[in-house]
């Protein structure tokens, strides 16, 4: 179990305590105070206002669609809204941090507590672990420094200077890597159901400061107040890499105890080359960030309208969905997939909708996993790219649905659409079942002849099975379905079968 | 409460300004001189008052979600002292 | 002072209309008095091309029927308003050689109602100072001298001094100034002329250098009640780009102009009655009181028991919000750079070692304290609790009374020199404005009379939130019965 998971040290075992600052870049047009575009990738210093560039008697204006997405996001884990909230600023020197602070939420931030629901294992619902949210708050980026490009000088980006994050701080609730890696996937997955953060790890969307300490089992320290001295590992920009600093800091913690040292509270960055965390600064020049409120930004306060219209926002989010999925009887590991991912999740949603075959939805949910995605990863397409568009889908379903087509010829017709040499790349089902003559066949007459020729051939089998050899049944249907190139329905071909070994 | 020449030296690096050891002896009196000065205000009684928020009374009000600011790279970098390739050059930082 | 430059900015606007001059007459004499005037030191830029383009605008616009508010009007803008293309430096050489790609929706307000702008107006470095001695300019030095014999420069106050030197001189028709604890009503009465703080949020903050952001108000500075009233209707009005502006429609103040008080109860504070101010300020202050009465309103006496703590609240907040506002000043995006040893750290501390001058730092050094790991509650929240008290203490006052009349300052101009070596001395000139401005009411200075060295002296009134009309009408009042028509004798 993953639950379970412990160090193994010289003196005895020790568990890990994990907590998780997530910073998510608010999807918005504009920055949080000023009209200047977020886009990624534009060319340095366009994106930028003059309020970004923290000209002198340049003030803050906060963008409504920031303050909505967080609000969301909030509602979207149970958390609880603060009607009131203030921002303060965090003061400190950066070459990328032009007004030498940093508008954030300390004192009374936007949302208050909520949780995430992780299952450790996908087909088990005992396996889920409840992972508490102290807070999200709203704040600014910094803008971004290049050492690269001079040999003497640091270049200056403003174009992130002042993009919303939101700042999503959990409960040091996690003991494991594998968990935390559960709660930042389901976290994203939020994310992205609820549209606030498209979860782009790699373009730094969403990034991680990963709290780490280690205390020994069942010795003092099993409360929450009893916790050994943390380090904080800045800006970790991927699941993969979250769990390798927790395994690497609890160890090298683990270590330096129990060699008679003592773990110091320091912020430590991880090098992704190495796999190792190193110390960026210790708590002795730790900054003193000098909070207060911002004097030019009244209070937020928050109207009931707003926030019914918030939540009426609120789009079908993983757990409710999975739970609906798993009342359609398709499996529950099944729905855990489905849902993992706003994309897929819509696509399968849009599949049942076109569908219009409730009753359907395990084999549907079946086709979609192990064909479709087996294809899209063995092709390295990303959904919202597939080659089978949500209708198509339904349509190639639908032949399986009402007989046209048996299973096993929807794999082939949704081989041959997924092909790019098939000649019938994008075409839809029912073209290919049509022109390629695919049509299962229920004609007794042709059935029958093709049954009286295996049975023919195979008199010793026939005999066997007989003589009491019933699993012989499977042998002579795929024979005879091998005979019929897979078009006879399976149905008309059983009873047929049946029939004339019975006589 | 009162500063000393450490504390003030603390003080003058959290804000960033240089300052010799002789700027540093100047300030401790005069910074303890204001300091002992406001702090009469520890004699008021705030028993349940609560901090001011906002001088008048108003509430913050939001803008809408539109680009409408940007692109104006030549203002931004203008005025300062080095500007290279679009970008603004700082003595190297080492991270 | 030539016939022109001696006019109110009312004269002006009439004598210009009706074709007594025109404005390029106008914006000339000002020009030549400007360059005139060079011993006061009241300018840090001259724009008289600035000026003179305006009054071609204006000379143009008469003849096509198209005038606007202010065509006609040469103006100064205090150096801390951000003017498009003009160096704007806050009096500071952290900023020196910056030419703001942007103009400050006040002034901004002022040249689209077509007033010239002569130059921007020398003031203490970054607003924090009362005698204009900060300013990286040097001083200004105000036109009145002591009738005692003694030929000492004095100080026009600050930190819009500048703005009075340059109006009382006649550099200037009228001015902006800026007033976080008192910057435009201490230098308006120690020249002899008037200003209005309005409510906090009346005026944009927008494209204005930042000293203290929650006590931060533009005010117009000029030689009469009317002058004031004209100018604030421009230089007022919501901005979108100013998180703190108030969304109202701008009163007609000047339409609305009456000295009949009649109805009215005027609040004199008797904790305003302090030791150590000369008589001739009390005196003053009872003369007031009678002028009032005459112009029909009745005085009461009212209590605002937390105003004595207002200066230390006021010197613990304002250092704390401006040691954050001029963190921004670091060499990396514009201004002054210094290298130091060569790292970042030491381009920041070099920078703004050689940048700031000593009372900025000061100030920076105490707000950082404040705001500092363990420090916070017991000074900065606590500012802000007695800063609550403070503002309920007018909120009672004002259910007694419709106004109040105070002195804007406990002495006359003193010499320049005379108390730069003792902050908390010099910090005490504030000690009758602070209140009003932690309390973001609407207050105005106006000339009430002569000291004994006939040295200008003024009175000060502060207003309920938003009635602004309320403080001028009184002030209006005074100005008439004041008779206050003294101008320094020229001598530079
Ligand atoms: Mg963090
Ligand atoms: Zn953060």
């Amino acid at each position: 179990m993953v639950n379970d998971y412990r160090i193994q040290g010289d003196t005895g075992e020790w568990e890990v305590v994990i907590g998780l600052e997530v910073h998510a870049q608010v999807v918005s047009n504009a920055k949080l105070f000023s009209g200047a575009a977020t886009a990624f990738g534009a060319e340095p210093n366009t994106q930028v206002s003059l309020v970004d560039a923290a000209m002198p008697g340049m003030l803050p204006v906060p963008n409504r669609e920031c303050i909505r997405q967080a609000v969301r996001t909030g509602m979207a884990i149970d958390a609880k809204i603060n009607r009131w909230s203030r921002f303060d600023r965090k003061n400190y020197f950066y070459a990328d941090l032009p007004q030498g602070y940093q508008i954030s939420q300390l004192y009374h931030p936007l949302v208050g507590e909520g949780a995430v629901t992780v299952l450790l294992d996908e087909k088990d619902e005992g396996s889920a672990r409840t992972i508490g949210v102290e807070r999200i708050h709203v704040e600014q980026d910094a803008g971004k420094l290049m050492h690269d490009q001079h040999p003497t000088m640091s270049y200056v980006d403003l174009n992130r200077s002042g993009v919303a994050l939101m700042e999503i701080v959990s409960r040091p609730d996690m003991r494991s890597p594998g968990e935390a890696g559960a709660y930042l996937r389901k976290l994203r997955a939020i994310l992205r159901y609820v549209g606030s953060c498209d979860g782009n790890m790699e373009e730094g969307s969403m990034r991680a400061d990963v709290n780490v300490s280690v205390r020994r089992v069942g010795g003092p320290g099993e409360k929450e107040a009893e916790l050994g001295t943390r380090t904080e590992t800045k800006n970790v920009n991927s699941v993969r890499f979250v769990m390798a600093v927790i395994e690497h800091e609890a160890r090298r913690q683990v270590e330096l105890i129990e060699e008679g040292g003592a773990v110091a509270q320091e912020t430590r960055l991880f090098d992704p080359d190495k796999g190792v965390t190193r110390t960026l600064r210790s708590k002795e020049d730790a900054h003193d960030y000098r909070y207060f409120p911002d004097p030019d930004l009244l209070p937020l306060e928050l109207e009931d309208e707003f926030l019914a219209a918030c939540r009426a926002s609120l789009p079908e989010l993983p757990d409710a969905k999975r739970k609906r999925y798993e009342g359609l009887g398709i499996t529950a590991y099944n729905a855990a997939v489905l849902t993992a991912d706003v994309e897929s999740a819509n696509y399968f949603d849009n599949l049942l909708d076109g569908l219009q075959r409730p009753e359907f939805a395990p084999d549907a949910a079946n086709w979609v996993i192990s064909e479709l995605f087996g294809m899209l990863n063995r092709t390295g397409r990303d959904i919202s790219k597939s080659p089978i568009s949500v209708r198509q889908a339904a349509e190639l379903l639908s032949l399986i649905a009402d007989g046209t087509i048996s299973k096993t010829i929807a794999k082939q017709v949704s081989e041959l659409m997924l092909d790019e040499n098939s000649g019938h790349f994008g075409d839809d089902p029912t073209r290919i079942v049509e022109t390629r003559g695919l049509k299962q066949t229920s004609d007794t007459g042709q059935i029958d002849a093709r049954i009286d020729e295996i049975l023919a051939a195979n008199t010793d089998k026939v005999a066997q099975y007989k003589a009491g050899k019933e699993a012989l049944f499977g042998f002579f249907v795929g024979q005879t379905m091998k005979a019929m190139a897979g078009k006879a329905n399976p149905a008309v071909l059983n009873e047929r079968l049946r029939a004339k070994l019975a006589a | 409460m009162s500063v000393d020449t450490a504390t003030v030296r603390h003080i003058a690096k959290l804000a960033r300004i240089a300052m010799s050891d002789a700027d540093i002896d100047a300030l401790v009196p005069e910074l303890n001189n204001i300091l002992g000065w406001v702090e009469q205000l520890a004699a008021v009684d705030t028993e349940g008052v609560e901090p001011l928020t906002a001088v008048i009374d108003q509430k913050l009000r939001l803008r809408d979600d539109i680009i409408d600011d940007g692109n104006i790279r030549d203002e931004v970098l203008a005025n300062a002292p080095d500007a290279q390739h679009g970008f603004f050059a700082v003595p190297k930082v080492i991270e | 002072m030539s016939d022109l430059t001696s006019k109110a900015i009312a004269d002006l606007r009439s004598g210009f209309r009706s074709g007594d001059f025109s404005a390029r007459e106008v914006a000339t004499a000002y020009n030549a008095a400007v360059a005139a005037g060079r011993a006061l030191n009241a300018f840090t830029v001259e724009t008289p091309e600035i000026a003179l383009a305006a009054a071609d605008a204006a000379d143009a616009a008469r003849t096509s029927d198209d005038l606007k508010p202010l065509s006609g009007i040469p103006l100064g803008i205090k150096d801390l308003f951000a003017t498009e293309g003009v160096d704007t430096t806050a009096g500071s050489n952290i900023l020196k050689g910056f030419k703001p790609p942007y103009e400050s929706t006040v002034s901004g307000k002022l040249k689209a109602a077509g007033a010239g702008m002569l130059g921007k107006l020398n003031m203490d470095e970054f607003a924090m100072g009362s005698s204009n001695e900060t300013s990286a300019f040097g001083p200004v030095i105000s036109p009145w001298k002591r009738r005692d014999g003694g030929n000492a420069a004095l100080t026009p106050g600050g930190s819009s001094g500048g703005s009075a030197s340059a109006v009382a001189a006649g550099l200037a028709a009228g001015a902006t100034g800026t007033d976080t604890g008192g910057s435009i009503r201490q230098p308006a009465a120690f020249a002899g002329i008037c200003g209005i703080k309005p409510t906090y949020g009346r005026c944009s903050r927008w494209g204005i250098v930042s000293f203290a952001s929650s006590l931060d108000q533009a005010g117009p500075m000029a030689k009469t009640v009317r002058d004031c009233a004209i100018l604030l209707e421009v230089m007022a009005g919501f901005d979108k780009k100013d998180s703190t502006s108030l969304d109202l429609p701008v009163p007609q103040w000047e339409s609305g102009l009456s000295s009949d008080l009649k109805g009215q109860r005027v609040g004199i504070p008797r904790e305003y009655r302090i030791e150590g101010v000369p008589v001739e300020i009390d005196a003053l202050w009872d003369k007031g009181v009678e002028w009032l009465r005459d112009a029909g309103a009745e005085p009461v006496e009212i209590s605002l028991p937390h105003t004595v703590h207002a200066l230390p609240t006021y010197y613990i907040i304002a250092p704390a919000e401006a040691s954050s506002n001029l963190a921004r000043y670091d060499g990396i995006r514009y201004g002054l750079r210094e290298l130091g040893d060569g790292g970042l750290d030491g381009l920041y501390a070099s920078t703004r070692a050689a940048g700031f001058g000593a009372e900025v730092k000061r100030r920076v050094m105490i707000g950082t304290y404040v705001l500092s790991a363990g420090f916070y509650d017991a000074y900065f929240t606590k500012a802000q609790k007695v800063r609550t008290l403070i503002k309920r203490d007018f909120t009672q006052a004002f259910d007694r009374c419709d106004f109040i009349l105070t002195p804007t300052a406990p002495s006359a101009a003193f010499a320049l020199g005379d108390k730069s070596s003792d902050p908390i001395a010099m910090y005490l000139n504030d000690v009758f404005a602070v209140p009003a401005s932690l309390a973001g009411l609407p207050a105005m200075s106006v000339p009430g009379g002569l000291d004994a060295h006939r040295l200008p002296l003024g009175l000060h009134l502060i207003g309920r939130e938003l009635d602004e009309q309320g403080v001028l009408n009184a002030a209006l009042a005074i100005e008439e019965r004041a008779g206050f028509t003294h101008r320094a004798e020229k001598w530079w």
